[in-house]
């Protein structure tokens, strides 16, 4: 069955199409190249963004829903484990627990380290495990001992008891897990006191009103619910994101003026063969639709070159370009994959930013040309 | 079948280089005749031609096709029309450089949206008939001057128009092509079809295909 005249129409319009830039093969090439860039470039800063706040908010739901700090002098202090009675008491919590942790500053490699008290399952006495990337970079392996120096200046030996896995790298890279005891000898922290206090209450709707009973309950501590840091990091890599494009815009702007003339700009050429193509019984608006067609084809061949390249790069490459910038600084750098994740929404956004206006500005500086008595071609 | 009742175009009207390329011109052209309009560069031959064809609206006066006006056409409707009722070779031939025969001859279909295949067998039966069936796969670019006119005539030919209009046909050719074209003419006739042609080529003006010969001189009939 033959197919419908108008779709036919179309067939015959893309071929047309598909023709002529052949014909003009150098300057969409270049083009194309060109717009693929800057999808690209903008692409993979949109994918690594949104892949970051995604790994992150994956990562943080795994996180207690409130932290309590103490703090003294607006700086956050070591708080009893005498508050964890007052705040078992608080309805909507089920557990109540202290955690010990702390920062250590190596000058041997310029890098922090946290040491983390593991309550389930932690190294025995004088043992540690060290995170993979802290283990790489100090040369560490099983039955190694670190040497740290203490609260009071002496020397404190660990022997590495394992590397904790690559896969956790995101999470671990700096990480030292002691027990207890050598965790409180080595930072001079006595018993009954510990860094934070960590509370589970399995009612998400009930998190901020605990948050608030806490605070009511003990004045000089601060709850941290677990949304508000998802936040921060989410505001963190929208500005490292908006920092990156802004700095990107000066090669967007080029690319607008630069694709807008070689758009708009019709040969002599073409000229003429828009006033061969009237003359021979073409209307107006099939030579608007087979300049609409060659924009579109251009700007969705380079959308889909470009976006896939930036896929690529993202998440087969890590990014290698501009990984650091929106990571962060870090001397002990996670080696870790991202995990695929594209918004429908992003995609949508990016393609009707970028192939809309370059097929519009195929379409409008032709229509004057298109519009002109075909008798022109007989003077040609 | 087509009649111009006094008509007039200018160019650039209002403007210091205002021209009047056609000067009140009436005349009425038979069908199935073959007309030449006749006369010197400058003549208004071309623009009479543009204004029999529909490529252009007069600036005063009536063009008729069968009895119907045409002049006050919108684009739209006068664009059918022509796709319809004429078919054009220009001087230059303008096949469009890059496409191969076959699809510079398929070009004036295309808005249409017929069939592929029926499309090609009417190409190809016209390309056979102006014995360019070995060609039709070839470049347009890579054929020669009656090469070129031949496949000129083949696209004109497409839409099996009523009239064919053809602009100094014989300028780009030699007189043996000359004659070979004139045979075409002969054939188009035997057919049915209106020929309407500019030449200044005495080659054309007087050959017996021609019934008719129309001379123009300064946008006046002679």
């Amino acid at each position: 069955m033959p197919p419908h005249p108008w779709l036919q129409r179309q067939r015959y319009l893309v071929d047309f199409t598909v023709g002529a830039l052949g014909r003009r093969k150098g300057r969409n090439l270049a083009l194309v190249a060109v717009y693929a860039l800057i999808v690209f470039v903008l692409a993979s800063v949109l994918l690594f963004s949104q892949a970051l706040r995604h790994e992150a908010a994956t990562l943080l739901s795994g996180a207690p829903e409130v932290t309590v700090q103490r703090l003294v002098a607006g700086r956050h202090d070591l708080i009893p484990g005498t508050y964890l009675e007052r705040l078992g008491k608080v309805r909507g919590v089920t557990d109540a627990r202290g955690r010990l942790w702390g920062y250590y500053y190596d000058p041997v490699v310029a890098a922090n380290y946290t040491l983390l008290v593991s309550p389930d399952d932690p190294p025995p006495a004088g043992k540690i495990r060290v995170g993979s990337t802290l283990a790489t970079t100090r040369g560490l392996g099983v039955g190694d001992v670190l040497s740290l120096r203490g609260h009071d200046g002496q020397p404190y030996a660990f022997t590495v008891d394992a590397t904790l896995s690559p896969d956790s790298a995101l999470l671990t890279a700096d990480l030292i897990l002691v027990n207890e005891q050598d965790f409180r000898a080595f930072f001079g922290i006595p018993t009954g006191l510990y860094t934070d206090l960590i509370l589970t209450v399995p009612n998400p709707r009930e998190v901020t009103k605990v948050a608030e009973k806490v605070l009511r309950a003990l004045p000089d501590t601060r709850p941290i619910v677990r949304e508000e840091i998802l936040r921060t990091y989410a505001a963190l890599f929208d500005w490292r994101e908006g920092m990156v494009m802004v700095l990107l815009s000066g090669a967007v702007l080029a690319f607008i003026i630069f694709a807008w003339d070689k758009a708009s700009g019709l040969s002599a050429e073409e000229r003429r063969e828009i006033g061969v193509l009237k003359a021979i019984g073409w209307e107006t608006s099939d030579v608007m639709a087979m300049k609409l067609w060659e924009g579109l084809l251009i700007s969705v061949f380079a959308f889909l070159l470009g976006y896939l390249a930036a896929y690529v790069h993202v998440f087969g490459l890590a990014a290698a370009l501009f990984g650091p910038v929106l990571k962060g600084w870090s001397v002990l750098y996670p080696d870790f994959q991202l995990s695929p994740h594209v918004e429908a929404f992003q995609v949508f956004t990016l393609f009707f930013l970028t192939v809309f206006p370059y097929a519009l500005a195929t379409v409008v500086p032709v229509w004057r040309a298109a519009i002109a008595d075909p008798d022109a071609v007989m003077r040609l | 079948m087509i009649e111009l009742a006094d008509v007039r175009k200018a160019f650039n009207q209002g403007q210091h280089n205002e021209l009047w390329a056609v000067r009140g011109v009436t005349v009425h052209l038979e069908a199935n005749r073959t007309t030449v309009l006749r006369g010197p560069s400058g003549s208004g031959k071309t623009t009479l031609m543009t204004l029999i064809g529909c490529l252009a609206r007069p600036t005063s006066g009536r063009v008729r096709l069968h009895g119907r006006d045409v002049s006050g056409m919108t684009e739209r409707f006068l664009t059918e029309l022509r796709r319809q009722t004429f078919g054009f070779v220009f001087q230059q031939f303008n096949l469009v450089r890059g496409l191969t025969v076959e699809e510079n001859v398929m070009l004036p279909a295309y808005p249409l949206g017929v069939p592929r295949r029926d499309l090609l067998r009417r190409v190809h039966a016209l390309l056979d008939t102006l014995d360019l069936g070995a060609h039709a796969q070839a470049k347009a670019e890579w054929l020669s001057g009656g090469q070129a006119q031949r496949a000129a005539i083949a696209r004109a030919l497409v839409n099996d128009p009523e009239v064919i209009l053809a602009d100094e046909p014989t300028a780009n050719l030699d007189t043996e092509l000359s004659q070979r074209f004139l045979d075409i003419v002969a054939d188009l006739k035997r057919q049915g079809k209106t020929l309407i042609i500019t030449s200044h080529d005495p080659l054309v003006y007087e050959s017996p295909q021609v019934d008719r010969v129309v001379s123009l001189r300064d946008g006046h009939l002679a």
